[in-house]
């Protein structure tokens, strides 16, 4: 069977512009959530978010994208550039139909959409904008990622909330198990406008603590609640092999998904199958995990789940388990493919990245990987994302030789 | 392939303008009516187009509880309803389905936006507000934001417990939906899978958006007739709403329980124009592309293709860009085969269609019937194909192309045959 190679990372988080910024920060445990600084906050009852700093999209992109494009939409094309040109790839170079683009998403480009419904609702029809079409769409990281790059091969959007980002790498190898040399996938989201915190609150999981340091403690007997964050990661998917000189991080190994039951079945989660399915498609075994990139909800019955899935699988304690997002809050499309990124680097550095702020103190059973690094041989990564609404999914990734 | 797991679609669900339920539409779209006209749920006075095709739905008269119906989104209603009678259409209860082996793919391009629309109104009280006001939310304001809602109303409705997610490509979402499903069974991740697609897009922001871009219809004096594909008057699309939910089975599995087959989905192919977000190379090279893939898939010749159904969205550029792709990709069959678009019918329900399209080409597989194209009078002389006009002609029908085109640059095909027809 075709391997799939991961060959270039582009990463925007709430902790670092860059992979190397990013990884450096998340190593020394570096948070990137702090008080809501798009809008002002005071009226909302969560006002702590991550994020990112420091992106200026002018600098990276031409002024005709501007106008057209939502802040989630600028940053994953930037995040595509970085990838590739950490690949080393020249697209231009490549066979025609050859390239193709997976990204997820969870709500589009919502800062767009909230300010084309207002000019709609308080001016009128004629004052909604030209690019209104597409600019807040599903589709349109995927859409303006293929132009940028001339990606005439086969492309997709999936969307299962948080969990998305996963599908969208699993979708990604699909195409080139067919016939596709090299797949940009990953998600990057954004939704932190007033209007996007306002549909989030809702679904009862956002933190309303006003501490950055106490606001999303996954697997801590406070927990209550996550904080919302923007970015992501674009990843370059290769076929082993289809170009010299590629240089991968990592193979992208198993993919499992699957949905919970609904509500009142006394069925069970899915989340312990949904793991089991991705190391037997990897055709590992639970003891050949060496680390453990958990979801990590932040609400007590999300968490006490995913404690239980994680020791039916690997037994208790057995295998260190990390969440590095307690340094960015989570990104829904994004937060899977960034954490997918930490497990790559974890193997290439040979070092474990801890969870921050949280104590760990409902973790059971559970080898949390706390507070600082943890040096340690690493082979093999499992990575879980769950979506509201539950949604599982999870992803195997390992060393490349 | 030797041992290649196949995938056949064994029940069918369709919501659609002029009709509710598969025979509904099968009848509407055989018989050359129309089901566009004055959009009705709103005040469009301030829009250029103020034509759609509306699903005159009653969701508590199909099957939803007053519960449902407060959660869900309208398009969420759709696809919750044709997955029920997609289900029903199989032969197959929901106790029948193996839940972890049961997938669910929902194709939607804009998602819950008329929830998300009608409360933004509220929480902004009608745009005032950037800082928009959260004590006016509703429970079930998230379900909206992130449209995975929908899989996971489609999943609870038939109990299934497989991998499950929103495919959202655009215009193409609905056949690339049906397409993922099928992706799913081949590569052993389910053994059934409910795939379709549904929109509800009818909605003054939807509606704007595309009047900003001329892309709809101005003929508001004449709403039976404004869905023109091919047609040299054409001057836009209509906005439609629906959704089509198929039970896909492996094809196995279903042989041994005896079921009724529809058609066996036999090749799929999708590729991105990369050329701009809204606009069409006039030579439909990625289009001809996607159909060339998706025929060698299937393993067959263009010439075996007995009936396209067409894109047809009855703009003045996809239009043209299809005709150009049908002619590069079919050669001279192009001129032979029956083409033809059911979006003079019944509009086009963006994300939805390519699924409604579908339905429409299984029923026409099984009934050896294809629809017409309705309006259509007075030829564009850059479309001359045979885009059957006006009437449906009863014709054997064993493969058919069907194929969409979207903004973002997508260009799908997928081709289906006959029952046991296949290489």
């Amino acid at each position: 069977m075709t391997r799939a190679v991961v060959t270039g990372l582009g990463v925007l988080s709430p902790n670092g512009l860059g992979v190397e910024q990013y990884w450096a920060a998340t190593l020394k445990g570096v948070t990137g959530i702090a008080p809501i600084t798009r809008f002002d906050p005071a009226g909302y009852p969560s006002r702590l978010a991550g994020e990112v700093d420091g992106f200026e999209a002018g600098e990276h992109l031409p002024s005709r994208l501007l106008p057209q494009t939502d802040h989630m939409t600028r940053m994953a094309l930037v995040a595509s550039d970085w990838a590739l040109a950490d690949a080393g790839v020249d697209p231009a170079e490549q066979a025609e139909f050859g390239m193709g683009v997976v990204t997820a998403s969870a709500s589009g480009g919502f800062e767009f959409g909230q300010r084309e419904l207002e000019n709609l609702w308080r001016r009128g029809s004629r004052h909604v904008s030209a690019y209104q079409s597409f600019a807040w769409f599903y589709a349109v990281n995927t859409g303006q990622i293929s132009i940028r790059h001339g990606m005439r091969g086969p492309s997709g959007v999936l969307v299962s909330e948080q969990a998305g980002g996963l599908d969208a790498i699993a979708q990604a190898r699909r195409h080139l198990r067919r016939d596709t040399d090299l797949v940009l996938t990953g998600g990057v989201d954004s939704s932190l406008c007033p209007w996007g915190l306002v549909a989030q609150l809702p679904s009862g999981r956002l933190s309303t603590s006003t501490d950055p340091d106490a606001a999303y403690l996954p697997f801590d007997r406070r927990a209550a609640g996550h904080v919302p964050g923007e970015g992501g990661a674009i990843l370059v998917l290769e076929r082993a092999g289809a170009r010299p000189g590629q240089r991968p991080y990592g193979e992208v190994a198993g993919w499992g998904a699957g949905l919970d039951p609904a509500p009142g079945s006394d069925r069970p989660s899915a989340l312990r199958r949904t793991a089991e399915a991705a190391l037997a498609d990897a055709g590992v075994d639970a003891a050949d995990v060496d680390v453990v990139f958990a979801d990590a909800a932040g609400t007590p019955e999300l968490d006490a789940a995913e404690v239980a899935a994680l020791a039916e699988v690997f037994g208790a304690g057995r295998v260190p388990v990390t969440a590095p997002k307690t340094m960015t809050g989570r990104l829904y499309s994004g937060g899977a493919p960034l954490d997918v990124v930490a497990a790559l680097l974890s193997i290439r550095d040979g070092v474990i990245p801890p969870s921050v702020n949280t104590a760990g103190t409902a973790a059971d059973g559970l080898d949390l990987v706390l507070d600082a690094p943890r040096p340690a041989a690493l082979r093999t990564a499992l990575v879980l994302a769950r979506g509201f609404g539950g949604f599982n999914s999870a992803v195997v990734v390992r060393a490349a030789d | 392939m030797a041992g290649q797991r196949r995938v056949v679609i064994t029940g069918i669900g369709v919501v659609a303008p002029g009709g509710i339920g598969r025979e509904a539409f099968w009848d509407l779209v055989t018989s050359g009516r129309t089901a566009t006209r004055a959009i009705s749920t709103f005040d469009p006075g301030q829009f250029r187009s103020r034509v759609a095709a509306e699903a005159d739905f009653d969701p508590l008269a199909h099957g939803l509880t007053p519960r449902e119906v407060r959660r869900m989104d309208r398009a969420a209603q759709f696809a919750a309803v044709c997955a029920r009678e997609a289900l029903a259409d199989s032969g197959l209860g929901v106790a029948d389905l193996p839940p972890e082996r049961t997938g669910v793919t929902v194709g939607s391009a804009v998602g819950c936006t008329m929830s998300l629309e009608q409360e933004y109104a509220v929480v902004s009280d009608s745009g005032e507000k950037w800082l928009v006001d959260p004590s006016y939310a509703v429970p079930h304001l998230y379900d909206y934001l992130v449209p995975s809602s929908l899989a996971r109303e489609v999943a609870w409705a038939v109990g299934a417990e497989g991998p499950a997610a929103v495919v959202s490509t655009g215009c193409t979402s609905g056949i690339d939906s049906v397409g993922h499903g099928c992706e799913l069974i081949r590569e052993g991740s389910a053994d059934v899978v409910v795939a379709g697609a549904a929109d509800a897009p009818i909605s003054p922001i939807t509606v704007a958006c595309f009047d900003a871009i001329k892309a709809t219809t101005p003929y508001n004096d004449d709403p039976e007739h404004a869905s023109r594909p091919f047609d040299n008057t054409r001057r836009g699309f209509v906005l439609g709403e629906g959704a089509a939910v198929f039970v896909l089975e492996e094809a196995g599995r279903a042989a041994a329980r005896g079921a009724r087959v529809y058609a066996e989905v036999t090749g799929f192919a999708s590729r991105c124009n990369a050329f701009h977000m809204t606009g069409l190379r006039p030579d439909g090279r990625e289009l001809a592309e996607a159909i060339r893939a998706a025929l060698d898939e299937a393993r067959i010749d263009p010439t075996a293709v007995d009936y396209v159904n067409a894109h047809g969205s009855g703009t003045r550029q996809n239009d043209r860009h299809e005709t150009a792709a049908m002619k590069s990709a079919l050669g001279s069959h192009a001129y032979a085969v029956p083409v033809s678009s059911i979006k003079s019918m019944i509009g086009h329900s963006l994300g939805a269609i390519g699924s409604i399209e579908i339905a429409a080409c299984a029923l026409a597989i099984e009934r050896d019937a294809v629809p017409p194209t309705a309006n259509l009078h007075e030829p564009d002389p850059e479309c001359d194909l045979d885009y059957t006009p006006l009437t449906a002609r009863e014709l054997p029908v064993g493969t058919v192309l069907t194929v969409g085109s979207g903004f973002g640059g997508f260009q799908s095909a997928m081709v289906l045959s006959a029952p046991g027809a296949a290489a």
